[in-house]
């Protein structure tokens, strides 16, 4: 089958701190014209883009350009520092190595269920997040393994979570699609595809009720929801698009347009494909990204996210990906073209960051095969860690259903009942 | 606090912008105990009005001494209380601010907490309860209002999935500490996609507690343990006994009530028969033991309170005590509150059982919109006499008299 989304795929326009950028993409794209774009600019704010830096297909040329162009033009709050440069690069390797590391382990029988992996996907994991402190909260799908990982959440936490063991970052119970950290502020982890949108929207509006209600006056935790393109055509999108907007939200709504849904083409299930779009439909900037990027993803990312922290509210990023494996570890995915595959592997992140790290001279080859040996140990190490850890004991299978300890609720003392000698005793009355 | 201001004031423009909905057959003795507003019904898109009647229970607050308290006051007057005594408490949902409640139930919140704690919603059930969800995740202690508990179903998704099995899923590091509350079950000629019973669907849901009241201190005491609580409750109301008055201990008015969740309250003590019950139907069961007295069987009447967790301790203990059990509900009869109690019942007191158990429930149709036809869709107080006859091995007509 013929892909005709590949003349979609080009990449972005970067933008400048003070102006915030809005795609041109649709100019490129075949399956949008022209008057769209004419009527839809003037809800759109300005953008600043020169035919310079437009550049062809090939990201790696791209990333060399941006950092030119960022050299002469941008403030420092956009320059990637060595230590940053390669926190990023050891997240994306993290990313890749455990997600590899998932799939050996589920064809030798330690993980089951469904499983899905993130491969090619680091760039707007590790852009994204990497900008986050540890109160912002994070909210994904079913593919979340790298998600929880940059948020913080120890390799060893997610690998026994994996492999079922009471170890685990959920003590065994939750398992690949349901990583929830308090701590680190990840909220999941959920396998309906849109749950977690409205979640995070919550999540949202607990940072401004603190702000506002509580009085917290410096609670300015924003909420990242990612999500796929066939999320995008879910109601729930919809409405929480509206809901944030109407309520200016401090949230991010991140679209990891990896053009299918299991095996159905992006394009073959939207109307309008152009996720972007749907932003300014709802009165948020709408931002289309290169996410094989990670520069251009952070460089968005920043002001997505700086936005949200200044109370201007939301914003929809689409981040255009790609996911090298298949939808699940059990998906052959025959569907898509090798043609296209091969296309999207020349593009990978993690080989993109390198060549512009050692160009820059930001890092030495040498240093970054010392994070790459790192982290394979890290990985090993959480594989040790979760195949030796115990399986979870009998009595687990019946704790934490409720918070409250037997489910009778709290006493007018402020005690859990169950905690009273005298409930029990015959039938309470009043 | 005095009530009888209150619930006057509450109930002047309640005469003004209601539609009384009194059907004689349907009500018939309830009528007598409560007062003319027993049929008190907001239809919030119908215009059925039948007949007006004056608020005779209002009056009657001036005049005696017990108090007495609407179900729509107590809601309201609980939702008050916590709603100042946590500031982290906020209620959320479709009409709740400006309108004062679709029912009336969060009716003065707006002006006392400001938009920011009552917060409108446009029609987004999934959104607005995922969002409740989300700041439950937090810390916050939403309360979610579903107009009826069938728009529950368009949010449904997030009321079992990300906040029943939140607990569970994340062993125990997020809890979701948030009430989803609405009017459940029938109305009056609402039709059959607004005449459904929710509480066997969510009370099949582990993490989930779900709670009935009945009478206005069940309304007052469950809601303000609802919202105490750190686990997800659904709190299912009925719309036609918002406007029920009911009598008040002084105790029951403090703000710091609340009722035990998961545990049933004997209405009615009685040795030759256990009816059980929930919501508005334990109205009708007490009628229908007023009448079974009257030949000589004496019935005792449980308000189960709770569905999830449900009493089942109690309930086992009053049929050992009687030997005969009839289970009334509203909701389809297929994997009903009544099939739950049946197999409780038979697992624990089978040696204990002398009739087979009798399971009141609604009929097995989409409820019909035609009044006479709605009336035999649900249990009426005759036809739990019939089955508390059967149960007694008393002779019984086949059917109902329409």
């Amino acid at each position: 089958m013929s892909l005709s989304g590949a003349k979609i795929i080009q990449p972005l326009c970067i933008r400048y701190p003070d102006m915030p950028v809005i795609s041109d993409q649709a100019a490129n794209c075949n399956t949008t014209s022209t008057p769209f774009l004419g009527s839809t600019r003037t809800l759109r704010r300005i953008q600043s883009v020169s035919a310079a830096q437009r550049r062809p297909a090939s990201a790696i040329v791209a990333v060399a350009d941006v950092v030119k162009e960022k050299k002469l033009k941008s403030n420092k709050n956009h320059l990637l520092t060595k230590e940053e440069g390669l926190e990023v690069y050891e997240d994306m390797i993290l990313g890749r190595v455990f997600e590899d590391m998932c799939a050996q382990m589920y064809y030798r029988g330690k993980m089951f269920g469904f499983v899905h992996l993130y491969n090619g996907q680091e760039a707007v994991s590790s852009g994204f997040i990497k900008l986050l402190k540890k109160e912002d909260s994070v909210v994904s799908t079913y593919r979340d393994h790298v998600h929880a990982l940059s948020k913080g959440v120890p390799a060893r936490a997610v690998m026994s979570e994996l492999f079922g063991k009471t170890t685990g970052c959920c003590r065994g119970q939750g398992g690949s699609m349901h990583m929830f950290s308090a701590e680190h502020n990840v909220l999941g982890g959920f396998a309906f595809i849109g749950e977690g949108i409205p979640v995070a929207t919550g999540a949202a509006f607990t940072s401004k009720y603190k702000r506002e209600v509580l009085k917290e006056a410096d609670c300015d935790h924003v909420t990242l929801a990612f999500f796929g393109d066939g999320t995008a055509n879910n109601g729930q999108f919809f409405e929480c698009l509206n809901m944030a907007a109407l309520w200016k939200l401090p949230i991010v709504f991140v679209v990891e347009n990896n053009l299918w849904a299991i095996g159905m083409s992006h394009l073959r299930a939207t109307s309008d494909p152009e996720i972007w779009k749907k932003g300014p439909a709802f009165g948020m900037p709408g931002v289309h990204v290169d996410g094989m990027d990670v520069l251009k993803v952070r460089e968005v990312a920043q002001e997505a996210i700086g936005r949200a922290r200044r109370g201007e509210g939301p914003t929809l990023v689409e981040c255009e990906t790609y996911r090298f494996r298949g939808h699940s570890l059990a998906d052959p995915d025959e569907l898509r073209d090798p043609a296209e595959k091969a296309r999207y592997a020349a593009r990978d992140p993690i080989t993109a960051l390198k060549k512009y790290l050692i160009e820059s001279k930001l890092a030495s080859e040498a240093e970054l095969k010392a994070i790459e040996k790192k982290i394979d140990e890290v990985v090993e190490d959480a594989v040790e860690f979760a195949n030796e850890s115990p399986v979870p004991s009998r009595s687990q299978l019946l704790e934490n259903v409720f918070a409250d300890p037997k489910g009778f609720g709290i006493g007018p003392d402020g005690r859990y009942r169950c905690e009273d000698p005298k409930f029990t005793q015959g039938t309470a009355q009043v | 606090m005095a009530i009888g201001v209150a619930s006057f004031n509450l109930l002047q423009p309640v005469i003004g912008n209601y539609f009384c909905l009194i059907d004689e057959n349907m009500w018939g003795i309830i009528r007598q105990n409560v007062g003319v507003t027993g049929g008190l019904s907001s239809q919030g898109l119908g215009n059925h009005m039948m007949r007006l009647r004056p608020v005779a229970s209002a009056m009657r607050n001036y005049s005696s001494a017990t108090k007495e308290m609407t179900v729509r006051d107590a809601l309201n007057s609980a939702l008050d209380e916590e709603m100042a005594a946590d500031p982290n408490v906020f209620v959320m949902g479709e009409e709740v601010g400006e309108y004062q409640g679709a029912y009336k139930i969060t009716k003065g919140l707006l002006d006392k907490y400001g938009p920011e704690r009552v917060v409108d919603t446009p029609i987004t059930e999934a959104g607005f309860a995922g969002i409740g969800v989300g700041a439950a995740y937090h810390g916050l202690r939403p309360v979610i209002e579903f107009m009826t508990f069938n728009f529950s179903m368009q949010a449904i998704d997030h009321v079992i999935n990300s906040a029943a099995k939140s607990n569970y899923m994340s062993a125990g590091q997020i809890n979701v500490p948030i009430v989803f509350r609405g009017p459940n079950g029938p109305a009056a000629g609402v039709g059959a996609q607004h005449s459904q019973c929710y509480g066997a669907w969510y009370g099949s849901v582990p993490g989930l507690k779900v709670l009935v009241p009945y009478s206005s201190e069940d309304a007052r005491g469950l809601l303000k343990a609802a919202i105490r609580d750190p686990d997800p409750v659904v709190f299912l109301e009925n719309e036609l006994l918002y406007g029920e008055s009911f009598p008040v201990s002084a105790e029951s008015l403090d703000s710091s009530f609340c009722l035990p969740i998961g545990k049933a309250k004997i209405e009615r003590e009685g040795k030759d028969i256990t009816i059980t019950a929930f919501s508005k139907m334990v109205g009708y069961a007490l009628k229908a033991a007023e009448i079974l007295e009257k030949d000589g069987i004496n019935a005792e009447v449980i308000n189960l309170r709770s569905i999830r967790p449900l009493d089942r301790a109690t309930i086992n203990a009053s049929v050992r005590k009687t030997n005969r059990l009839v289970t009334v509900e509203e909701g389809f009869p297929q994997h009903g509150i009544g099939a739950e109690i049946c197999a409780s019942v038979v697992e624990d007191s089978f040696g204990y059982l002398d009739a087979p158990v009798e399971r009141i429930a609604g009929a097995d149709v989409p409820t019909p919109y035609a009044a006479n036809l709605e009336r035999m869709a649900f249990p009426q107080i005759e036809d739990i006499v019939r089955a508390a006859k059967r149960a007694c091995y008393r002779s019984v007509p086949m059917s109902a008299t329409a």
